[in-house]
Order: C-alpha cells, then sequence, then structure tokens
C-alpha cells in the first residue's frame, strides 16, 4: 500500500503548493490592486483616521475636523460657510471621495504625500498621531463673499484673479452646495447626496466658474480687438474702420448682423464700436483676421486648452469654423465658449499690460510644523498682446464704464476702471433667456491688483428678456468684488 | 498488553522523542502568549487582564496533553501535538482579537466568542486525552465498521432532518442549551473508520476482479454499489445541506482510500469524473451553490444589492496585509462583517495581520501536520492502521485546501472551517480527536518491536548430557 500512499502524500504536497502560490499570488502581485481599490473602506478609513489638515484663506481656515463615535472613521470634515467656499474646497466624503482641492491635495491634508515623509518619521518617534498639512490659498475671503451674496439666488459664476500674479482672489458658482450635508457615510449623507446628484435642474454640484463654457458674447469683443491690433488691422483705436451697419456676413447673401444702438456703428473705431458694442465692426474684424489669426490670438489669451489652478479648468473653445461662423464667433456667439476663469483671464491680460499670468489658487503647502513644503511662484502663461496695444484696449474698456455711465458701486474716482458687457445667446434661435456677462478689472497707481469675470444665467420669464444685460445684472456684482479687493488693499 | 511493552524498552529501538515533543510545547504555548500580548499592545497599548490566566490556561492543556500522551503513547509522533496546540493557541487568539471589534461583537452575534472557544479547546483536549486513555489499540475500531457507517450516515443526515439553515448552508443541528454543533466534522473521522474497515476486507475483490476496457480497470458491478451509494450519498448532503464542503470532503477521502487500498489509478480516473459531473449538475441548478461558484469567477464583484460581498472584503484583507501584514490588531478585516470573521473567513486575519509571510507559516504548519499523518501512515505496520491513517490526514489535508482555497478564491467558497484555528466547536473538538487517533497509531508503528520470546529451538538443541 506504501506506494499509492507515497502518491497520495505528495498530492496532499501539491495541495498544499497550490494554497502557497495562490496566496503569494493575492498578497504580492495583486496586493497594490487589492489595496486601491475603490470598493476597498480602508482607503477611506485611512484618511479619515487622524484629523485632515485645513484649507486656509486669509490665514483662517475654512474647513476643519470634528471628531465621531464612528467605529471606521474616527474624524469627520467640516466646513466653515461650505456652501460659499464649496467651488474652491470641493468636498472630502466618507461615502463619496473627494474633489477639487480637497482632491487635488488629499495627500497633503491627510498627511501621507512624502514630502511629510520626515514629520510622520517623528511623529511616529514621539507617539503622536500622523498630521495632515494645510494649503494656503490666495482666495480674499472679502471678495468671496462679495461674488457669493452677489449672486444670491441666481444662477451663474464669478471669478476674479490679480492680475499682476494670476493669484485667484474670488470663485464663486450659485447655486452651490453644502459639502457638510454629506460629508459622512450614513443615511442622510446618501439623501443629501442623491438629491444634489438629482437636481438637474440647479446642477448644485457643478462648479461654473471652471467647469461650464459658455458663449461668451460681447466680452469675447475685447479679444477680437486684441485680434484686429495685434495683427495690424488697425493701428489706433481711434481709426475708423470700414463696416456697413447692418453687416453682411461673408459667403452668406444676405444674412444681415445688426446693431443694438441705431445709427452709430457705421463705420465706427474700435474706441466707439467698444463703447456701443457694435456686432457690424467687431463681426467684421474677426473676418479680415481670418479664422487662423482669431485662433492664435484666443490661444494666446489661454482658450483652447486647460488650466491647471491646480483644480482643472475645462479648456475654453475656439474652433475651426468657415467664414460666416468665424465673423460671429468674432462677436462671442458662435461655437467658441469660455469658462468664466477664461474671460477672467481675458480682462487680467489686458488690465496687467499685456502680459498673462497663469491663474493659482494655491499658495503654498505647509506641513504640520509649519515648514513650508511647496511655495508657488507666479508664472508667466504669455504675453497675449503688446503693451501698447493692452494700453489701447484699456483706454477702449474704460470708455466702456465711463461712456455709459455704468454705475461703479463705491469704488473711488481715482480707480480707474476698465470692463466689458455681453449678453449672450442661448438656445436655438435664441429662444431662452440671453446669458449675462460683465469682464473688468481695475488698475490704481500700483498696477491692476483685479480682474473680474461675472456671468449669470437669468431663469425663464424671470425678468422682460429686453431688460437683460451685462451692465444691468452682472456689472454690480463686479463691482462690489473689486471694491473688496481694493479695500483690502488699502487697509 | 500494551503497558507490558512500555516495560520492555529495548536499546535498540526508536526514541520515543517526548522530551522533544516537550521542548516544542514550549514554544507552541508561548507563541500565542506573546500574540496576545502583541494584541493588548497594539490596541489599548497595555498588556490584556487576562493575559495570566490565557496563558496558564493553554499552558495547562499543552501539559496535561503531553502527560497524557507521555502515559499513554509514549512513542507517538512529537510533532503533532505541539502543532495542533499551536494552531489552537493563535485561533484563540485571533478570535480574541476580533472580540475586540464592537461591531463584529454584538449580542445579536453571540458576543465575545473567546471564552467559549477556550472551553471547547478544553472539552477537545480531554476528548484527546480520553481516545488515547481508552483506546488501547486502534484496531479495536475495526470491529465497529459497519456501526460507523450507520453512524456515519446518521450525521450526516441529522441537519436534513433536524437542521437549521445558517448562511445558505444546512449543515447545523441546534442542541438546546449547548448550542450549535457540525455533525459533518465528526463524521469525517468516523467515515474514515468505516472505510477503513470495509476496504480492509474488500481491498483485494476490488483490485483484482475487474476488467480492462480501454486501458481501464473497471470494477465489476457488485463491487461497484457500494462506490455508487457514497457518491449518491455525497451528491444527497450537496443538494439537501447545500454544503459543497463535506460533500467534497466525503467523496474525496473515499477516493483517496480505494485508491491506496486497491493500488488502482482507474479509481482515481473513476471518482474524479463522478465528483466533476456532480458538482456541475448541483453548481447549475443549485441558485447557492451557483452564486459561489459566481463569486468565486469574479470575486471582487458586488452583490446583487449593490453592497461589496464576503469574497471581496476578505481579498482586500488579503491585499491590504501585504508581505508583512499590518500587525496584529491592526488590521480591517472585521469589514468583513457577522460571523463569519471568526470562523470561516479567519484566515484573512491571519493573511491581512500577520501578512504573506504570516500566512505561508500557517499554511506551512498544516502542510506539516498533513505531513506527519502520512508519516505515520507509511510507518503503520497493520493494514487497517495504514487505511485509517492515510485518510484521517487526507480528510484533514482536503479540509485545509478547500477552506483555505475558498477563502482565497483559488477555488469556490465552501462552509467548512479551517481546523483548529476558527471559531466552533465541533470543529475544535473533531479535530482533537482526530491528532488523538494519528498519535496512536503512530504510536503504535514505532514502539519497538517485543523482546523476542526465548528459542524453544535453540534450548532443544542443547547437548543432553546424561
Amino acid at each position: 500500500m506504501n506506494k499509492p500512499m507515497r502518491r497520495v502524500a505528495v498530492f496532499c504536497g501539491v495541495l498544499m503548493l497550490a494554497l502557497l502560490v495562490r496566496v503569494n499570488w493575492i498578497q504580492f502581485v495583486q496586493a497594490d490592486e487589492l489595496q486601491s481599490h475603490e470598493d476597498n473602506r480602508r482607503v477611506s478609513i485611512e484618511r479619515y483616521s487622524n484629523p485632515r489638515g485645513d484649507i486656509i484663506v486669509d490665514g483662517e481656515p475654512i474647513t476643519g475636523s470634528e471628531e465621531t463615535d464612528d467605529p471606521d472613521y474616527r474624524y469627520q470634515r467640516t466646513w466653515t460657510d461650505g456652501e460659499m467656499w464649496a467651488p474652491v474646497t470641493g468636498y472630502a466624503s466618507q461615502a463619496y471621495g473627494t474633489s477639487f482641492l480637497e482632491g487635488v491635495n488629499d495627500s497633503i491634508l491627510t498627511g501621507d504625500d512624502d514630502r511629510l515623509f520626515f514629520n510622520n518619521t517623528i511623529d511616529m518617534i514621539t507617539g503622536r498621531d500622523q498630521r495632515g498639512g494645510d494649503v494656503v490659498t490666495t482666495l480674499n475671503g472679502d471678495a468671496q463673499r462679495a461674488a457669493f451674496e452677489g449672486l444670491g439666488d441666481r444662477k451663474g459664476a464669478v471669478v476674479a484673479l490679480d492680475p499682476r500674479t494670476g493669484a485667484i482672489l474670488a470663485l464663486a458658482s450659485a447655486p452651490s452646495y453644502d459639502p457638510s450635508s454629506f460629508a459622512g457615510y450614513g443615511a442622510d449623507d446618501e439623501e443629501a447626496w442623491l438629491a444634489l446628484q438629482g437636481d438637474e435642474d440647479n446642477e448644485p454640484m457643478l462648479n461654473r466658474a471652471l467647469r461650464e463654457t459658455y458663449p461668451p458674447g460681447s466680452t469675447f469683443k475685447v479679444v477680437t480687438a486684441a485680434a484686429a491690433l495685434e495683427n495690424g488691422l488697425i493701428d489706433d483705436i481711434d481709426e475708423a474702420t470700414d463696416y456697413e451697419d447692418p453687416y453682411i456676413l461673408p459667403d452668406t447673401q444676405d444674412r444681415e448682423l445688426g446693431n443694438q444702438v441705431p445709427g452709430v456703428c457705421a463705420d465706427a473705431n474700435v474706441r466707439d464700436a467698444m463703447r456701443y458694442s457694435c456686432n457690424s465692426v467687431f463681426a467684421g474684424l474677426s473676418n479680415d483676421v481670418g479664422n487662423e489669426g482669431m485662433i492664435e490670438m484666443a490661444e494666446r489669451f489661454g482658450f483652447n486648452e486647460e488650466h491647471f489652478t491646480p483644480v482643472r479648468s475645462s479648456a475654453s473653445v475656439y474652433p475651426e469654423d468657415n467664414r460666416p461662423q468665424n465673423a460671429m464667433a468674432g462677436i462671442g456667439q458662435a461655437s467658441n465658449r469660455a469658462t468664466p476663469l477664461q474671460m477672467a483671464m481675458v480682462a487680467s491680460a489686458v488690465a496687467n499690460n499685456g502680459t498673462l499670468m497663469s491663474p493659482y489658487m494655491v499658495d503654498k503647502l505647509v506641513a504640520p510644523n509649519l515648514n513650508v513644503i511647496e511655495q508657488h511662484d507666479p508664472e508667466e502663461l504669455g504675453e497675449p498682446v503688446s503693451g501698447d496695444n493692452a494700453r489701447q484696449l484699456q483706454e477702449a474698456m474704460e470708455e466702456v464704464v465711463d461712456g455709459n455711465n455704468i454705475d461703479r458701486g463705491s469704488i473711488g474716482d481715482d480707480v480707474r476702471i476698465g470692463g466689458k458687457t455681453g449678453t449672450a445667446q442661448r438656445g436655438e434661435d435664441n429662444s431662452e433667456p440671453p446669458y449675462a456677462w460683465f469682464i473688468s478689472y481695475a488698475i490704481t497707481d500700483e498696477g491692476s491688483p483685479v480682474a473680474v469675470a461675472v456671468v449669470i444665467e437669468i431663469g425663464d420669464g424671470e425678468v422682460d428678456r429686453d431688460l437683460i444685460s451685462g451692465s444691468r445684472f452682472a456689472a454690480p456684482i463686479a463691482m462690489d468684488v473689486m471694491a473688496a479687493v481694493l479695500d483690502d488693499d488699502q487697509g | 498488553m500494551s503497558s507490558n511493552n512500555n516495560t520492555t524498552v529495548s536499546p535498540g529501538g526508536l526514541p520515543s522523542r517526548r522530551n522533544t515533543e516537550l521542548m516544542m510545547l514550549v514554544f507552541a504555548v508561548v507563541i500565542p502568549v506573546f500574540a496576545y500580548a502583541n494584541v493588548g499592545l497594539a490596541k489599548e497599548g497595555s498588556l490584556p487582564a487576562g493575559m495570566l490566566g490565557y496563558g496558564l490556561g493553554l499552558g495547562l492543556l499543552a501539559g496535561v496533553a503531553h502527560l497524557a500522551v507521555r502515559r499513554w503513547a509514549p512513542y507517538a509522533d512529537p510533532l503533532m501535538l505541539p502543532i495542533a496546540t499551536l494552531l489552537n493557541g493563535l485561533g484563540l487568539v485571533l478570535i480574541w482579537r476580533l472580540d475586540q471589534e464592537p461591531t463584529i461583537t454584538t449580542d445579536r452575534l453571540g458576543g465575545p466568542l473567546a471564552p467559549g472557544q477556550l472551553m471547547w479547546s478544553t472539552v477537545g483536549v480531554a476528548l484527546f486525552i480520553g481516545v488515547l486513555l481508552l483506546l488501547k489499540d486502534h484496531r479495536l475500531l475495526q470491529r465497529y465498521t459497519y456501526i460507523s457507517m450507520v453512524v456515519a450516515l446518521v450525521l450526516l443526515a441529522l441537519p436534513i432532518v433536524v437542521g437549521e439553515e445558517i448562511n445558505g448552508a444546512r449543515i447545523w443541528v441546534r442542541i438546546p442549551g449547548v448550542g450549535s454543533l457540525q455533525p459533518g466534522e465528526f463524521a469525517k473521522i468516523i467515515i474514515a473508520v468505516f472505510f477503513a474497515g470495509y476496504l480492509m476486507v474488500k481491498r483485494d475483490a476490488l483490485a483484482l476482479a475487474s476488467r480492462r476496457v480501454m486501458g481501464l480497470y473497471l470494477p465489476r458491478g457488485r463491487d461497484l454499489g457500494p462506490i455508487l451509494v457514497i457518491w449518491a450519498i455525497s451528491l444527497l448532503i450537496l443538494i439537501f445541506e447545500t454544503d459543497l464542503g463535506t460533500s467534497l470532503l466525503f467523496f474525496g477521502i473515499f477516493v483517496v482510500m480505494l485508491y491506496v487500498a486497491t493500488e488502482r489509478t482507474s479509481w482515481i480516473i473513476f471518482g474524479l469524473l463522478l465528483s466533476a459531473s456532480g458538482a456541475v449538475l448541483v453548481a447549475s441548478t443549485n441558485a447557492h451553490v451557483g452564486e459561489r461558484v459566481n463569486n468565486w469567477l469574479n470575486p471582487l464583484d458586488r452583490a446583487a444589492n449593490d453592497g461589496v460581498t464576503e469574497t471581496a472584503q476578505a481579498m482586500f484583507s488579503f491585499g491590504s496585509g501585504g508581505l508583512f501584514g499590518s500587525g496584529l490588531g491592526q488590521g480591517y478585516s472585521r469589514l468583513i462583517g457577522g460571523i463569519a470573521a471568526k470562523s470561516d473567513y479567519i484566515l484573512a486575519t491571519v493573511g491581512e495581520e500577520l501578512g504573506l509571510a504570516g500566512l505561508m507559516a500557517i499554511v506551512m504548519l498544516y502542510a506539516l501536520l498533513i505531513e506527519r499523518g502520512m508519516r505515520t501512515a507509511l510507518a503503520a505496520r497493520d493494514p487497517f492502521g495504514k487505511l485509517l491513517a492515510v485518510g484521517l490526514a487526507g480528510v484533514f489535508a482536503i479540509q485545509v485546501f478547500v477552506v483555505a482555497g475558498g477563502v482565497t478564491a483559488l477555488i469556490p467558497l465552501t462552509g467548512m472551517t479551517m481546523p483548529f484555528l476558527a471559531q466552533g466547536g465541533s470543529s475544535v473538538i473533531a479535530n482533537w480527536a482526530l491528532i488523538a487517533l494519528l498519535l496512536r497509531i503512530s504510536d503504535t508503528a514505532r514502539r519497538p518491536a517485543p523482546a523476542p520470546a526465548p528459542s524453544l529451538d535453540a534450548e532443544q538443541t542443547q547437548v543432553v548430557r546424561p
């Protein structure tokens, strides 16, 4: 019986060997995949096992961590003014993961970042729990509040930049949401999350400032004017152009493009065309610059690429198109679309004498012991227009504010304010209420401390559509935001 | 009789190795005590309060078992008792460690289970001693061949009649005041006794009276009968108790013992064909078994209600453990949820907290124990002892493979428990009895032959001087 017995023994050995091979497979070969699997709760348990680092605005944290009595997650994220800051912070939920700054800087906030290795080692030796680092933002609390309160119940977005550095000062999107409402993983959290996700009318979790692209409308005329100046089509904004009113779109028999203000647009110079927002002039200029030239100009301002602030913003687009479409794109009313951030970048490049700074909202990352791990230095994204042309564009944009008597709010006369309104049509054949736009900047003796873009989606039937205009709805918000920044600068 | 033999140790015989066993036992007790301290330090930052009592308890059990072996089975294999003690001790630590997790230690789940497990271990060791004390020679069991068969069948059928269904498998019998019992654990030993007795008698008929068809020796119809009966019974278990594990164990051990008894490879092919066809048939018709197979094929898939399955949770446990594990008390195997973390899925805790290194060490302990059993079978001198030892070692091997393979998703999961390690009274008691039987056989095998009787022939050839 011994021969088959030896074989049975060998067979049992093979069974054990198979087990050994299998455990090596799952614990060594597959280990990483299993460790980071989305269903593996250890990932989020780890994330909430220590208090998260904070996101800092004006030296004060706008986030917090609250100890819970939950067996799995020891800490839960809290936010002050969560609704106001949600477009910046995003959320950090035990059940639904992280987004925006909470997501991009997750490893710093949890303390898992390799750059915190030294800190963690010291903490381990001294018996302290691992701590997260802080994210210090460039945002301005007063400007953000002005933007958020200005939007109020309306849908829309506000972006304010410091044109000199590219630092983001305000980033508001409405309607917003309170990330605290689903920070945990209980039934309430699920209900809140599903309600927010399911609200297709309001899309509260859509970050309109960075992730929504709108037809830019007349605010795009600034880009068109820049293209005309840079391409030598006109040398001076006071030089008369040669476009009829109404303008007949190229390659069409009789598609007329009219103007809102009668009798001033025929052959108008760029200064007046800007003031009266002449469609005929800018469609003509766009046509004469050509599709290629317009794309090049738009791209120098930052179109056709995503920007990382470090939160990603969607790419604004200026596509290749046929001549009539390209002419219409010159007045921001074709297939070109822009994020509010993009239009703020346009205003800031003009205000900064032609130099476009790369937008960013994280100033520095700080270790728990207050050592700076990473400091953001302002970077030039490019020089879309020359200094001379930028100053000409400033004159034209200031003509818009001063010539049309747009209310400057509380901003004093010693500050130069330039702006451009926009009323972008939407829906097929202009069937829905338009978007109200306003882009602007302020310039003081120390250069330009702020440029703003505001877009508002007017609800259907909310106001008479003839009354909708950028100067009426969007401009006051922009003025308030700029005033808040200017006040802080002086104070 | 055997006690007489004890007194006639010949200087040329095998050493008894009892002192080796004692040395190993010290390690087998000390390692779990350190593990216990480790859990306490990790969870609370201090040595756990019950450490002294626990260490003494385990030490006492090991000591008494060792004395029993020294007294009643002095030539038994020196490794099996220490390995069983180590596994049982580690099992207690792991269950106690999981008892520290409030989410899986609720009243509904029976509260802390380690004290109960310690009690069952005591009962198991008592049975171990009882077997060594009362069963002076394993060949006595041969008398009870057919009684064993009846008892085994009754035990196997019991859950169908009075059992309760837990987690989709009907393998439990509730005894009022004592708790739930898994008769299958005891049946596996008794069935091995029956097979050993039956095959010892029938082996020649099965091996020699067969027809050769296409290179295979096919048994005669009348010899085939019992095999088909066993196959049918194992299928019935599978269908009525939806217990893949017991069924596999039952049939697997029969094929192994048949092969060893008859030395005919055809039996293995025949047996594999039968079991494969049975398994496929049941897997495709039975929803519970079908689901298990599905979980096995796609271990990480979500359950029907979009929840994370136990299988997936166990896989995450193993994966998160990595090479060296999180350390005892610092893993999250409680996410598996329910009582399964302490019983069926205990290996997931080993994998997560002790890592690949620890899990491989545990598998090697089982492999070593099986190897000692096989060695006992090879060394045994009587065919019944040989068959019984190979049956017991085989049943142990198949169980370890089926359970460990199941939780690591190497094969579909079945409702059995890891011998000694997992929570469960029946399992720990039955496995102590199994070890006692193996020790008894190995004692008989390694015992020195009795001193030769005085040779009469030699005396007769003496020169008789008048």
